[in-house]
């Protein structure tokens, strides 16, 4: 197992490193950082000079990522060249984004993973059952909604539940602006208070979407092994309904749900950026927006540097999972 | 999201040729594609869903014919309600909802199929290479596909419309290259297995050419599971393009889509609900109804199915 996990380790370093200098050369070709510069009143020719040849931008592309690419993995991220937050550490701003976005996302794909399994076994077992129709008809309604459409819905009608609980006479309960910096304070019970009151919404926005692709997919695969030869084997033998479907079918039914959790993690991602959006939190979503309109080349790389090691390593666990549900999967 | 169709049913098995039809009809022999058509218009749900959008596609390239305002003119006043003028009201600037509606919907549906079928063309392409030809080819394809699914396509799209043009055909040129991992890797598994059978060491005998056989043999006998993607494709294309314009990073004004609608009206959602249910109802619609058919089209390639007889 150990050997695996390091062949794969290291199978994925030439991925990130021709991914990361794709990412680079497409970055760098967007646009001129400096574009906006010449439009600056009292900024002459040698300023602009000046700029470019204290970002590189004189050297060729193979150098700058070099150079990128050697500051990057010694732990100098560099800093923000737009406008507006001029020299705002790319580091810090990265992993504040990730924080925040880690927190929702975490939640929210437990939830639907919980949730979407215990649905769709329910509705194999149950098959063509009224539970079954309304699981089936949901996630496939769902699975059909677009994400942001799904969050505008949750966010509006917990506004329009903070409207009721004001008129009778209670506090506003649900935030629809995302947590506020620095934490909750107050009594513990005030504080779960608050807590649940700001993740509520974007979680549960995030949740439906992500837990109509499971319970179909569980159904699915439920479906198809308590058909097989070793289920009815099983009953055969006399062994207990619950035995046969928790011990005999359930555990073959994880291992394609597995593969969809991994697989999805980029899925989620943008799922979660579009959540953050709507919701207005400063996650991932809302960094890659502003970098992106601002265009700041630094602040871009260090983004994509992150996600795509994030799914990389997302990829590896998922692997490592998939092995220790189905022992016939000799890793190694 | 794009992933879902991995499902264990996903697979169409076309193992039962035209032998098989006189267990369904023992006076007339029917083609392979007869019994397909056959089924799939006896389905019920995918043939309403067809209907549906054959609609939509009216309503998005014969409505603006008909429809007496421009999607352009912002004569009319702003925020009017729901009238028969306006029978969608108006939005802040004045546009006619229902002519912004249409010309959105034409714009969606257009990035949707452009992406669908480069998807699956360059999809079916690699994928059959990499499974035909294995070694080399399959191992460098296949790396491909890794190195694409760890960089995130919200991303790229949002950097290359920033940087090049925020046109539709622009945000369908994007999203088709990180689309068709997808059907990449079902070819290359359907070509993997069928490669063994014996009509193609046969053909392979006779000296047919590589192209010949991919072309001429593999692609045909994998039509279902091709047609089934390209249609899924299509769904997860249209979400896909009304997320990017909804986030600002897809498809710019001038031009229009539902999410660039959704995107410019969801504010009012408690005030003037109807400028944001329009859309949104459009939007639900369309994928549904792929979905659907996609369904549909699955149940009717597959033998084994049952459910509807042909």
């Amino acid at each position: 197992m150990i050997r695996y996990i390091i062949r794969r380790l290291l199978i994925s370093i030439p991925i990130l490193l021709i991914g990361s200098f794709a990412c680079y050369v497409l970055v760098a070709s967007a646009g001129n950082p400096l574009a906006e510069m010449r439009f600056r009143p009292g900024v002459t020719e040698a300023d602009i000079k000046a700029a470019e040849i204290s970002l590189g931008l004189d050297k060729p592309v193979f150098v700058r990522y070099w150079n990128w690419l050697t500051d990057f993995l010694s732990g100098d991220w560099g800093q923000s060249i737009a406008l507006g937050q001029a020299k705002t550490a790319v580091f810090p701003a990265v992993t504040d984004a990730l924080w925040t976005t880690g927190r929702l996302v975490i939640g929210a794909e437990l939830l639907a993973l919980t949730l979407g399994v215990s649905v769709g076994v329910l509705a194999a077992v149950r098959q063509y059952s009224i539970f079954d129709y309304l699981a089936t008809s949901t996630a496939f309604l769902m699975f059909s909604m677009p994400i942001f459409c799904v969050a505008v819905i949750v966010k509006n009608y917990g506004i329009q539940f903070n409207n009721v609980l004001e008129s009778m006479g209670l506090e506003r309960w649900l935030t629809t602006a995302g947590p506020r910096p620095g934490g909750f304070s107050g009594s513990f019970g005030e504080v779960i208070f608050k807590y649940t009151g700001t993740f509520l919404l974007p979680t549960v926005a995030l949740m439906l979407i992500s837990f109509a692709a499971y319970s179909r997919f569980e159904r699915a695969s439920m479906l198809e092994i308590l058909h097989s030869d070793f289920v009815r084997t099983a009953r055969a033998k006399g062994i207990s309904q619950s035995r046969v479907i928790f011990r005999h079918a359930f555990r073959n039914a994880l291992i394609p749900v597995a593969t969809l959790f991994s697989l999805n993690f980029g899925g989620v991602l943008s799922g979660a950026i579009i959540t953050e959006t709507v919701f207005g939190w400063a996650g991932m979503g809302t960094l890659l927006v502003n970098s992106v309109r601002q265009f700041d080349p630094p602040m871009l790389m260090g983004w994509l540097a992150v996600t795509a090691t994030l799914i990389v390593l997302f990829n590896l666990v998922a692997d490592v999972v998939y092995g220790i549900l189905d022992p016939r999967i000799r890793l190694g | 999201m794009a992933n879902i169709n991995l499902a264990p049913e996903g697979g169409v098995v076309n193992s039962a040729p035209q032998s098989d039809s006189h267990e369904f009809d023992a006076t007339k022999t029917r083609t392979q594609g007869q019994l397909v058509l056959r089924r799939f218009l006896r389905h019920r749900l995918a043939m309403v869903s067809f209907g549906v959008f054959v609609f939509l596609i009216l309503f998005a390239f014969i409505g603006p014919l008909i429809w007496t305002y421009d999607f352009e003119d912002v004569s009319s006043k702003a925020y009017q309600p729901m009238s028969g003028t306006h029978p969608l009201g108006t939005t802040q600037v004045g546009k006619d909802m229902l002519a912004l509606l249409m010309r959105g919907t034409g714009y969606s549906l257009q990035i949707a199929l452009i992406v669908a079928a480069l998807a699956t063309a360059i999809g079916v392409i690699f994928g059959a290479l990499a499974g035909y030809l294995r070694g080399f080819v399959d191992t460098a394809l296949m790396r491909l596909v890794d190195l694409l699914l760890i960089i995130p396509q919200i991303a790229v799209a949002a950097i290359v419309v920033k940087g090049f043009s925020g046109s539709w055909y622009v945000v369908a040129l994007v999203l088709a290259a990180f689309a068709w991992m997808q059907i990449a890797r079902i070819t290359r598994g359907e070509t993997l297995s069928l490669s063994q059978r014996e009509f193609i060491e046969a053909a392979r005998a006779c000296g047919a050419t590589t192209p010949r056989i991919i072309f001429k043999h593999l692609v045909p006998n994998m039509i279902g599971s091709i047609t089934v993607n390209a249609t899924l494709a299509i769904a997860t294309a249209v979400l896909t393009e009304a997320a990017l314009s909804f986030l600002g990073l897809g498809v710019q004004p001038p031009d229009t889509s539902l999410g660039v609608i959704v995107l410019e009206n969801y504010g009012q959602f408690l005030n003037r609900p109807w400028l944001f249910w329009g859309p949104f109802i459009v939007l639900v619609s369309l994928s549904l109804a792929v979905n659907f058919i996609g369904d549909g089209l699955r149940d009717a390639f597959d033998p084994r199915q049952t459910k509807v007889r042909a």
